[in-house]
């Protein structure tokens, strides 16, 4: 599976991340690079293997269901870049 | 003796003996930051008053006699760890002047016990890197030089080439890492030092800046052996924080250590003879399971079949969880934000700004891997793989008590080399990788030195939760190597 | 007759899902010990986990959990008692982590169902999907500044339920009646409070129109409708609109879109973004949920009676299917009606409450949970009823008194005499002093003018001050008129 310039846009669009033009073959290139060595676990015959997803523990613990946190809003918002009084400010959103 | 020489356990002798102060120690290390740090670059913060007020206030725990197991040790914090009040990069642009407002469970345990904070050392971005080359704040430079070559400047390994490099030149007596793919043991094995990355779920990750959740642990790296064992000691326990945290007693590390070797079977994988490692390596690997035989052990072949998988494996693993993790660096509260026409466009550009191109590079492929339509072929097979990658840990150590292997394919090589490729670099963790897609512990020790007076290190991986044999095995080769060899960079050198 | 609407080519036919989030009655949110009520401050309840902190970690509240298992319970539903957490990816401003958690693969409930009631009486069942646990997201203020939109991470990491229904609902009434019900059974267990203009539960319905015996055809989804009335309209408008599009030749596109309650329109969403790529992979801070089939059974245990059998209780103990249905909408009604009628006659008590209290409570702007007249009175007045110590007029004279002092009736009854006078010779006395005061009208009642009856009988009520027992009243006064 190689990727196309269109699909690097794609993906770097989901991931949020600006790509200028020109640093869009680079990328690309790369990206495919690290793809055609992955593409080698292709071979591995994986038939009836559960997946492992995580790496410790076999269930969930529980904790109780109190209040032990919240009502710090000042260390919440101290290192906003754009702190609008109460709030997190950010360019407005059209729904 | 100067103050910087000493191990980590001898450090806290000589503080229990009334032999020093925990300010002296202290400022014998700030002053060697001062004096080395300006080339090394391993600290990107310096807490010198903080540190000398928590140094005085040992000295004053320790003249009331409430001294904790690491009362008054210096030590250097990797700034993947969040201190409270100290500012935390995670070596990236995007962190900006974040001051998180918590400390890790890690770094909270290290101070409970006594410990001293020089301050915050560098680390590739996010932890991202085998060379500590990817650093917002810069390359760190590997106190060690090669004989015939000592211009070329070397790179101490990654992520934790920081914590790596301080240790080995003596700017601290021990340094808090973490490890996803080998990033404990290959800057330890580059450097010289020892180091380990327990099992899955024994230290919390609470506190630390996620890479790859399923994979991160944190570990220590010291100059010894025991001195990682004694520092594991205090970092590692349950943590109702962490739903990872594993709910299992702390035993004495250091009491392992001397436990010794006989009749232990040690693992040999076949798998991990790989073309190309270097003549050298190889011999390194042979003489240290000699010295196991020569101290009772029995050595045994073993296979670990899907061994050669587990690199791809890792490079799908890791990037998708990173792809997530990082998702909250968004520039909205918190860290680093450009200015943009709308949301999207503020998101697009400080993270494109924020983060750097290893960053942007794996947050491309985990995301990638996710995607619609590619799950199944990428993350999915990955998962499976990495169940088979178990499997074959699990069917050895059946047989065998311990597995011994080279740490790294090659020694520390120069800031220069191996850049031009990703996956050139990603080829570092070939030997480490396996431990962390299995959750076991492995173990760097200082082993021996090629043939250009650069340190090797060999590795230890053992059972889940069963560090003690590993600290056992690996304090074996510790002692029959006798690694004396020092790098040019050092304090009071 | 099932519901269609006219169109230009004839009858459509409605085609209807919902996906409601029910947030969770907690103390603490899903994955972090932040508190969860109502109208705090801005981000006043908001931990460094629900704010997507770097290194913050999700653990899970033991409750939130127990809460899912009962509503699942209470939709007879499958409980899995392995389920796992999935990470939903996407950005936006008020999700802090840049991912929802959410169980997207393995739901902690699975398949399940719902009887619903039309208004014809007649009941149809709607088939539950799946159930699972799920992460708020913080609230975005669009209306603060001219160019910026404020970020409230109060909501953040409240635990929400999806409810997921199969498309069974085949009009807008089916669809108003399943949340109906679904909100009734969740306020009934407890596990929501139900309170739709707090948000507490919303809706995204899934509307589609077909022509009879088609297979489904295209659907749209209505997101975030936040009220039984919306959501029936949303269904109808959305509905119309598909019906139009597909008549005059065109073809509906799968979107999402926003109700209108304005103009009682759907339009689409504007901030469309690039097409949805959710990336949904197992969360590795967490392992899977596993529950113990011990715990399940003992929460079954626990569980409270639900509507459906609260009803069929009620018409057992003589109510009338109409009165059982009204005192069963609500849990608190149910509450008060069993309080009153906790030893005392059912029917009696069924219309008290339906009757004289529902009307004191519309008078008073009052409500159930907060009555004009305690239970525990009603009842004393029942009681006083049952024991003749007053009649039916004297006790609705007591319940006025009531509301307007909150005392109980006893004192009442003490405080103004109001005791009901049975005793035969004070009545004979009464009578007599009023066929005496009233000669004239005697003589023309003997004469054949008996409608005056009634008069005496007022007389003689309005001399008593209303207490005379009305039956002995009568019984006296026909017996001297002789």
């Amino acid at each position: 599976m190689s990727l196309d310039t269109a699909t690097v846009r794609r993906i770097a669009s989901l991931a949020r991340i600006r790509l200028e033009e020109p640093e869009v073959p680079r990328m690309q290139a790369e990206l495919n690079g690290i793809l055609g060595w992955i593409e080698q676990l292709q071979a591995v015959d994986t038939e009836g293997v559960e997946p492992m997803a995580g790496g410790g523990a076999v269930s969930l613990r529980m904790r109780e269901d109190a209040v032990t946190d919240g009502g710090i809003p000042e260390q919440v918002l101290a290192n906003a870049p754009d702190r609008e009084g109460e709030y997190f400010g950010v360019p407005k959103v059209v729904e | 003796m100067h103050p910087t020489d000493f191990t980590l356990r001898g450090a806290i002798e000589a503080l229990n003996e009334g032999l020093l102060t925990s300010v002296e120690l202290t400022q014998a290390h700030l002053d060697a930051i001062t004096a080395l740090n300006p080339r090394l670059n391993a600290y990107v913060t310096v807490t010198a008053e903080q540190a000398l007020a928590q140094a005085k206030a040992s000295d004053a725990r320790r003249a009331a006699g409430v001294a904790g197991p690491l009362e008054g040790v210096p030590l250097a914090i990797k700034d993947l760890f969040c201190t409270a009040g100290v500012r935390t990069t995670a070596g990236s642009r995007i962190l900006d002047n974040f001051i998180p407002p918590y400390e890790s469970t890690v770094s909270g345990n290290l101070l409970r016990d006594g410990a001293v904070f020089l301050g915050k050392v560098n680390l590739d971005e996010f932890a991202m890197g085998s060379s500590n080359t990817t650093s917002a704040f810069g390359p760190v430079e590997n106190p060690w030089s090669r004989a015939n070559d000592p211009d070329t400047r070397l790179v101490p390994g990654g992520s934790s080439g920081g914590s790596a490099a301080a240790v080995a030149a003596r700017l601290a007596l021990g340094a808090t890492a973490t490890d996803t793919g080998g990033s404990i043991r290959q800057p330890a094995a580059f450097c010289g030092i020892a180091g380990i990355k327990p099992t899955y779920g024994r230290c919390s990750r609470f506190g630390i800046v996620a890479f790859a959740s399923s994979l991160d642990q944190a570990g220590p790296v010291a100059r010894t052996v025991e001195d990682c064992a004694i520092l594991l000691r205090s970092m590692a326990g349950f943590d109702p924080k962490d739903s990872t945290s594993a709910d299992v007693p702390v035993p004495d590390f250091a009491a392992a250590c001397a436990r010794g070797v006989k009749g232990l079977r040690i693992g040999v994988p076949k798998e991990y003879r790989l073309e190309g490692t270097p003549p050298e390596i190889e011999a390194l690997w042979e003489q240290g399971l000699a010295w196991l035989r020569e101290q009772g052990a029995e050595t045994v072949e073993i296979s670990l079949p899907h061994t050669k998988y587990a690199l791809p494996t890792y490079y799908i693993v890791a990037p998708a969880e990173a792809s997530s993790n990082l998702a909250r660096y968004d520039g909205v509260r918190f860290g680093r934000r450009e200015k943009g026409a709308d949301l999207k466009d503020l998101y697009e550009r400080t993270r494109a700004a924020g983060f750097g191109a290893e960053v942007r590079r794996r947050i491309m492929i985990g995301t990638y891997v996710l995607s619609a339509g590619y799950y199944d072929a990428y993350y999915l097979k990955a998962q499976k793989i990495r169940a088979l990658i178990k499997r074959d840990f699990d069917q050895a150590f059946a047989n065998v008590d311990a597995i011994v292997t080279p740490a790294t394919p090659s020694a520390a090589f120069g800031m220069d080399e191996k850049q031009d490729d990703p996956v050139t670099m990603y080829l570092n963790d070939v030997f480490t990788v396996t431990a962390n897609l299995a959750g076991l512990p492995g173990l760097s020790v200082p082993s021996g030195l090629d043939a250009q007076g650069l340190p090797l290190g060999l590795q230890v991986i053992g059972r889940a939760f069963d560090e003690e044999t590993v600290f056992a095995v690996g304090n074996a080769i510790e002692q029959a190597a006798d690694f004396t060899a020092l790098p040019r960079l050092r304090a009071g050198a | 007759m099932s519901f269609t609407i006219e169109g230009a080519t004839g009858p459509w036919e409605i085609v209807c899902g919902l996906e409601v989030h029910a947030q969770v009655t907690s103390n603490a949110k899903l994955f972090s010990g932040a508190a969860t009520a109502f109208g705090a401050a801005p981000n006043s309840q908001v931990s460094f986990v629900d704010a997507g902190f770097p290194g913050m970690l999700p653990v899970i509240n033991r409750e939130c959990v127990a809460q899912a298992v009962r509503t699942g319970l209470g939709l007879k539903a499958q409980i899995n008692l392995w389920s796992r957490f999935d990470r939903k990816n996407y950005f936006y401003a008020d999700l802090p982590q840049g991912y929802q958690i959410s169980q997207y693969a393995h739901p902690i409930v699975g398949t399940g169902a719902i009887e619903i009631e039309l208004a014809d009486g007649s009941t149809k069942t709607i088939g539950i999907t799946r159930l699972h646990l799920e992460q708020d997201a913080g609230k975005s203020l669009h209306d603060q500044h001219p160019t910026k939109s404020f970020i409230d991470l109060n909501r953040s990491g409240v635990a929400l339920m999806e409810i997921v229904s199969e498309p069974d609902m085949r009009s807008p009434e089916e669809a108003g009646a399943y949340l109906t019900k679904l909100r009734q059974i969740l306020r009934y267990l407890g596990t929501c409070d139900g309170n739709m203009d707090e948000g507490s539960m919303r809706a995204d319905v899934n509307v589609s129109v077909r022509k009879a015996g088609e297979a489904y055809r295209t659907r749209c989804e209505v997101k975030n409708v936040n009220s039984i009335r919306f959501v029936m309209q949303a269904v109808e408008a959305e509905a119309r609109r598909q019906i139009e599009v597909w008549e005059s030749g065109g073809s509906v596109d799968q979107e999402t879109r926003l109700f209108d309650t304005g103009r009682g329109v759907t339009r689409s969403m504007r901030s469309k973004e690039d097409a949805h790529d959710y990336r949904y992979f197992p969360d590795p801070d967490l392992p899977p949920l596993v529950l113990e089939a011990e715990w399940v059974e003992g929460l079954k245990a626990t569980l409270p009676e639900l509507p459906d059998a609260r009803r069929a209780r009620y018409v057992a103990m003589g109510l009338s299917p109409y009165d059982a249905h009204v005192l069963t909408l609500e849990k608190e009604t149910a509450a008060y009606f069993e309080t009153v009628a906790q030893g005392r006659d059912a029917k009696v008590a069924a219309n008290w409450v339906t009757g004289d209290l529902f009307a004191a409570i519309n008078r008073t702007k009052t409500s159930i949970a907060e009555p004009p007249v305690p239970a525990e009175h009603l009842g004393a007045l029942l009681d006083l009823l049952a024991n003749k110590t007053l009649s039916g007029t004297l006790a609705k004279t007591v319940f006025e008194a009531m509301i307007e002092t909150g005392k109980s009736p006893g004192a009442i009854v003490q405080e103004r005499g109001l005791r009901q006078v049975t005793d035969t010779g004070a009545i004979e006395r009464m009578v007599d002093q009023v066929l005496e005061a009233n000669a004239d009208k005697v003589a023309e009642y003997r004469a054949g003018k008996e409608k005056l009856f009634g008069f005496f009988v007022g007389q003689v009520m309005k001399a008593m001050q209303g207490k005379g027992n009305p039956a002995l009243v009568n019984e006296v006064v026909k017996k001297k008129l002789g």
